[in-house]
């Protein structure tokens, strides 16, 4: 290290501040606990899936301050002060999510470990507003593999969401 | 809701589970929250033959927080003999013991088991062990384990040796028509989206509860009793929620061995998940070798059909599977040989991977049928409808049923089959080589005995519960539908239990049996609570219902009506109350019976589908894009179209995956294999699916299963890789016979586009 | 994951501070680097956290041009209006990369720092001289498929896995950094370097030396660009081959072309003698076969990736003439124009 002082050094826990789901929750958490394992393991939050731990599958997604990201890629002390939305935060009391009521709706599930994974980042391609053709929304949920192979119902889910908000571009081919 | 819905069998109601899954509440193995958790983290080995010289392990023992460092040196007893270790579906052998001696049997086998109080200090320690080996010679180059093909004296259960008919031989050698190709697959892994994972709950008493993530609860808890010399009833394994397996769950993995061992050594609750990486380390499709040689007159009628094939297996146990049966049984053909064998290599042991055998063997029959097809100058489905058979040619028996011939008129019909130009090459859309090809998929329609119970209670609430798996096959909305068909209940008063051992028996769940099989066992006991339903409200003052036969009555909208006049009838809730009932509680068991196993010796019964591919081909850069399928299935009775469905997409986003994208590779001179992550082994993500159309042809049969459902698991892949091959051949005239298809197979410089 | 200091800074003088050490890492959007941890190939003993140094914007440069603060994910580069009006090419090829997802989270000085997908690389089971020097190479004999068919040496045939690297280097753009020893600008071209006999080192930057930011200069290339990605599925997965064209046309004559490519060598693949070679010429196929000829002139096979030499030779001709008929390709249309 140099010898001038560090901002705040840590070599076991920190403290951090995560509002989760709209709850302020102030954790004390080592620096090598990733996002997704501090969900899981720590909050009791297992709706966010561990399925390769390394982003490449994206069934950890989860929305930072109303972005998707794979939370298995972010350390915890990394995001002190950000806003985490899970699957377990979508719903409003029992009144669903579209998107979750989409999913239902298509079947667009099989085994379901994907599942939050898919919507989280079916909810950020909403936020972000940029697919607007089935060809967009093939491409821009790509990054959430379904082992169970419910794309196409899927990309019928999102799909039907998107033209509910009046966001697509030309109907279905 | 609508109580009135129909939801019985044939209705397409959502997924019952579906809320659990939206939500993120449905729990999988690894997500039970058990207070005091220890954390284990698995090591894997290096090499993958010899022997473990040194296992250090001090430093790892020396970071706060870990509680123990189990291995060989000191893990704890477990059985003696190889059948205590054997569990319901092994195949014979020896089965893997985890860290049973210092003996290395292949890459990535586990050596130690790092426990700690926290996943992250697991982690860290695991990192921290050293392992020295002495290594051994091995092979994994299946090609060179050729040299070692063999035919074990003693066959998997399951195995169904080829029988021949005719003189193959002598029809192929005068057949003015044939062909003769080597088909190659890749070894695949299964890797469902959920990891391999236990949660093993130290209940204190000695007893275990396990979350585990496999197909088959009660297979889980016999093998554990066996292994530890535990007796069953003191352990009870749940995977009430299972995140895809497609076969890697039928046999106990390693994780679950080493959860309960360390669990019982530290008399604490223990998880251990494994990681993506080592879910390369364990059971996955064999690799396989096929060569077909097809003759056939010249008006194209098939005379002689030689099949013969090898899968790899590991060095410690003969897995087996039928590969080579599936053409000599589908076509109508005189002369018929089939040839079958093993060969090890130093891997783990190969395991049934969705549509075991079938999907290898059928695959590469269809692409032999199609070259055959194009070697006779006929169009590849009118060859296929020239050669078709009413019955099973290689057992000589009827089928239950065989719509395959409507499958391929409604396929055909849907996909647009008859504006296809024969020829090769003959069809282009701006620079795209455009083809179109046709496979047949075939898969045994199967039953197995199962129990279930069902539990009505006075306020109209039903439960139905056996130990079945829903691994994403739509097990609880199965059940969920066959008591509502039964009883007549809405969706929302029945609940269904499953992934629980202590529940009334059932099979793993595989081999697409399930469905018509637990289907079939909640139907029973479910007409047993009618049964004694009608009994009680027979007895009923003034019952509209006196004296009234079962056939006479309907079971609908919570009530019991009279057939004939419906407005005469009781509702189910009076009934209990009027008869004190709190609770009616029954467990029935479905079996063939003895007409069915009179049945099952004198019919073949199968499952069967038409496949029509539609793939673009840019030919210069080598890129497919499948742009259409249309599978056409022929499988009984369908319980629900809308998660029917889906089984068949499923099976056919697997069956592209087989043909385009997936390959374990693996560096022999490591015996390893190398591209063990979700970024380097590959399934088709969105963007590679396009449409699919799901046709379910009209196939009535009582005969098959009770219920007259056949099961759709694995019947979605079977063939579509083999119309996927045929249609890239139709775009491009090039036959690639090593599956999967990838881009270098395609370019080609020696060709210029 | 080994044990390690996090350290949070505050600004760029600080993190740079902080960030002396050997075994320090700088931590952004993490997306390689905790990655790389997991599997424990790198095993820093400091994390320097910048997240919060600033970098975090998009600038007009005052003589003309963009620069791309350090910080700035990858989807606010590529779905910057400035960036998808002017460099275009940049745009598409950070959209043919890794995720939404990863995206979002990735940095544009992270990218410039990603590390190989070389399966030896990451399986610490087996040797690297990459990850752990003088341990030989793996891949050489071993499964290489989507190894290098240029630029490589006898201890590493790695390749480098970036997609916006590949359009940075035909834009000619320039890397900042800061350092210990001040600041510095390091054109595009060598901030990547060759494997030779030190492949450890996947670039020229100094120990503690943090990217700031990416200047694009004040060159329109929007006109004439594709960005053309070939790989095993058709989303979410590494080039096997990719590459980027920008020309400037006048009539149907190239005035000024820029080939990189990707997914061959260890670094982004630029010949000046192929673009020299287009300069003045028609757009003809003939001479895109001549660059072609020209960008692989001593390309070798490793064995599985042979392919990669033909595959390579097309896809430079088919990119060119999809930037010369200015038709770039599309990210989501997965029909290849």
């Amino acid at each position: 290290m140099s010898d001038v002082a560090p901002i705040s050094i840590a070599f076991a826990a920190m403290p951090i501040t995560l509002t989760i789901n709209g709850h302020e929750r102030r954790l004390s958490v080592e620096p090598w606990v990733t996002l997704l394992d501090l969900l899981r393991e720590r909050e009791d939050l297992t709706g966010s899936k561990k399925g390769c731990d390394h982003g490449q599958c994206g069934a950890c997604t989860v929305l930072v301050d109303g972005r998707r990201m794979n939370s298995c890629l972010k350390l915890a002390v990394s995001l002190d002060g950000a806003s985490i939305t899970t699957i377990e935060g979508l719903a409003e009391g029992d009144r669903l999510d579209p998107l979750q009521q989409a999913f239902m709706d298509h079947d667009a599930f099989q085994c379901g470990y994907c599942t939050p994974g898919q919507i989280c980042s079916a909810k950020g391609l909403l936020n972000e507003g940029r697919a607007r053709t089935r060809d967009e929304v093939r491409e821009m949920m790509s990054g959430n593999l379904c082992r169970c192979g419910a794309y196409t119902n899927i990309v019928d889910a999102v799909m039907q969401v998107l033209e509910s908000r009046g966001q697509i571009k030309e109907a279905a081919e | 809701m609508n109580v009135l819905q129909n939801v019985g069998i044939g209705s397409a109601i959502n997924r019952v589970d579906g809320l659990q899954k939206v939500t993120g509440r449905a729990r999988y193995a690894a997500e039970h929250p058990v207070p005091g958790l220890l954390h284990g983290v698995i090591v894997s080995g290096a090499i993958p033959k010899g022997r473990i010289v040194t296992l250090e392990d001090s430093e790892a023992r020396a970071v706060p927080g870990v509680v123990e460092v189990l291995s060989h040196k000191n893990r704890p007893h477990v059985a003696w003999f190889d059948r205590s270790h054997k569990d319901m579906v092994a195949p014979p052998g020896s089965p893997f013991k985890a860290l049973y001696d210092d003996k290395i049997l292949f890459s990535g086998q586990p050596i130690a088991l790092v426990i700690a109080e926290s996943f992250e200090v697991a982690r860290y320690a695991a990192s921290l062990v050293r392992a020295s080996y002495e290594v051994e010679p091995h092979n994994t180059d299946f090609h060179k384990a050729q040299a070692e093909r063999f035919m074990p004296s003693k066959k998997r259960d399951t195995y169904h040796p080829p029988k021949n008919r005719g003189d193959a031989d002598a029809a192929f050698a005068a057949a003015p028509v044939k062909v003769s190709a080597e088909y190659h697959l890749a070894t695949e892994h299964h890797n469902p989206m959920e990891m391999h994972a236990s949660t093993v709950v130290w209940e204190g008493d000695g007893s275990l509860t396990v979350f585990d993530k496999t197909q088959g609860p009660q297979n889980v808890r016999d093998y554990l009793a066996g292994v530890f010399g535990m007796s069953a009833s003191t352990i009870r394994v749940m995977n009430p929620f299972v995140g895809g397996a497609f076969g890697s769950g039928l046999r106990p993995q390693y994780q679950v061995y080493l959860a309960v061992m360390a669990a019982r050594m530290l008399q604490r609750s223990v998880r251990v998940v494994m990681t993506r990486q080592q879910m390369f380390t364990h059971g996955h499709r064999p690799e396989a070798l096929q060569s077909v040689q097809l003759g056939a007159e010249r008006d194209g009628t098939m005379t002689a059909i030689r099949n013969s094939a090898t899968t790899s297996t590991s060095r410690y146990e003969n897995n087996m599977e039928d590969v080579v049966i599936w053409g000599m049984m589908n076509y109508a053909c005189e002369n018929a040989a089939g040839e079958y064998a093993i060969a090890p290599v130093d891997t783990a042991t190969s395991t049934d991977m969705r549509a075991p055998g079938a999907a290898t063997g059928m695959t590469f029959f269809e692409m032999a049928v199609d070259e055959l097809a194009y070697a006779a100058g006929i169009d590849p489905l009118e060859f296929r409808l020239k050669n078709y058979s009413e019955t099973d040619q290689m057992n000589g028996t009827p089928f239950t049923s065989k719509a395959l011939r409507e499958a391929y008129a409604e396929g055909a019909e849907a996909f647009g089959w008859s504006r296809r130009s024969q020829a090769p090459r003959s069809m282009k859309e701006g620079r795209e080589l455009v083809g179109w090809g046709v496979a047949t998929g075939m898969w045994d329609a199967m039953f197995s005995k199962t129990s279930a119970s069902a539990r009505l209670s006075a306020n109209g609430h039903l439960e139905v519960a056996s130990a079945a798996s829903d691994i994403g096959t739509g097990t609880y909305t199965v059940m969920t539908q066959a008591a509502a068909d039964t009883l007549g209940l809405p969706v929302e008063q029945i609940a269904v239990r499953l992934g629980d051992s202590s529940l009334p028996k059932a099979p793993v769940e595989g081999g697409s049996w399930m469905a018509a099989s637990v289907g079939a066992a909640v139907q029973l006991a479910c007409r047993s609570v009618a049964e004694k339903l009608l009994s009680a409200a027979a007895k009923m003052q003034n019952s509209p219902l006196a004296g009234a036969s079962m056939e006479a009555v309907r079971f609908s909208g919570g009530r019991i009506a009279l057939r004939d006049d419906p407005a005469r009838g009781v509702a189910i809730t009076e009934v209990m109350r009027a008869s004190g009932t709190d609770v009616i509680a029954v467990e029935e068991t479905a079996s063939a019976g003895i007409s069915g196993m009179i049945s099952q010796m004198r019919k073949s019964r199968n499952t069967h589908s038409a496949i029509f591919v539609e793939v673009r081909v840019d030919e210069e850069l080598g890129v497919v894009r499948v742009t259409r399928v249309v599978n056409a299935v022929a499988a009984g009775r369908i319980i629900n179209p809308k998660t029917a469905r889906s089984q068949i997409l499923g099976g056919v986003v697997m069956g592209i995956s087989m043909a385009l994208h997936e390959e374990s590779m693996t560096d022999h001179r490591y015996g390893r294999f190398m591209n063990h992550n979700y970024a380097e082994y590959h399934v088709p993500v969105n963007a590679d699916i396009h449409d699919i159309q799901v046709i379910f042809v009209d196939e009535p049969d009582p005969e098959v299963t009770p219920l007259g459902v056949k099961g759709l698991g694995e019947i979605g892949i079977v063939g579509t890789a083999a119309a996927v091959a045929n249609a890239i051949f139709h775009a491009t005239g090039k036959r690639v016979r090593a599956l999967p298809i990838t881009i270098d197979k395609l370019v080609d410089d020696t060709v210029a586009p | 994951m080994n044990r390690f200091s996090f350290t949070r800074a505050n600004s760029v003088p600080e993190a740079v501070r902080a960030g002396g050490g050997a075994d320090t890492r700088f931590l952004a959007g993490g997306t390689n680097l905790i990655d790389l941890m997991k599997e424990n190939v790198e095993r820093p003993s400091a994390l320097v956290d910048i997240n919060r140094v600033g970098l975090a914007g998009i600038e007009e440069r005052p003589g003309g041009g963009l620069r791309l603060g350090a910080l700035v994910s990858n989807a606010d580069t590529a779905y910057d209006r400035r960036v998808a009006e002017r460099y275009p090419l940049l745009a598409c090829a950070i959209l043919a990369g890794a995720s939404p997802q990863l995206r979002n989270a990735a940095t544009n000085g992270g990218n410039l720092n990603q590390r190989t997908r070389c399966y030896y690389f990451y399986d610490t089971a087996t040797p690297c001289n990459k990850r752990n020097p003088g341990t030989g190479c793996g891949a050489i004999g071993g499964v290489n498929r989507i190894h290098a068919i240029l630029g490589a040496s006898p201890s590493c045939i790695a390749t480098n896995p970036s997609d916006m690297c590949v359009a940075l280097a035909a834009l000619n753009a320039t890397v900042r950094v800061t350092g210990p020893d001040g600041e510095r600008e390091i054109a595009f071209a060598d901030y990547h370097r060759l494997p030779g006999d030190a492949p450890q080192h996947d670039n020229t930057l100094r120990t503690g030396e943090l990217v700031t930011a990416i200047d694009l200069p004040d060159e329109d290339f929007s006109a004439h660009h594709t960005y053309l990605k070939l790989r095993d599925r058709l989303s979410y997965a590494f080039a096997l081959v990719s590459v980027a064209v920008a020309l400037r046309m006048e009539g149907d004559r190239i005035a000024e072309a820029r080939i990189a490519l990707g997914g061959v060598a260890h670094k982004p693949w630029r010949v000046p003698a192929a673009e020299q070679a287009l300069a003045g010429q028609p757009a003809s196929a003939e001479n895109f076969d001549r660059a072609a000829e020209l960008l692989l002139r001593g390309a070798q096979g490793q064995g599985h990736n042979d392919f990669k030499i033909g595959l390579a030779r097309r896809a430079i001709r088919r990119a060119l003439r999809q930037a010369a008929a200015g038709t770039p390709q599309s990210q989501t249309d997965k029909r290849i124009a």
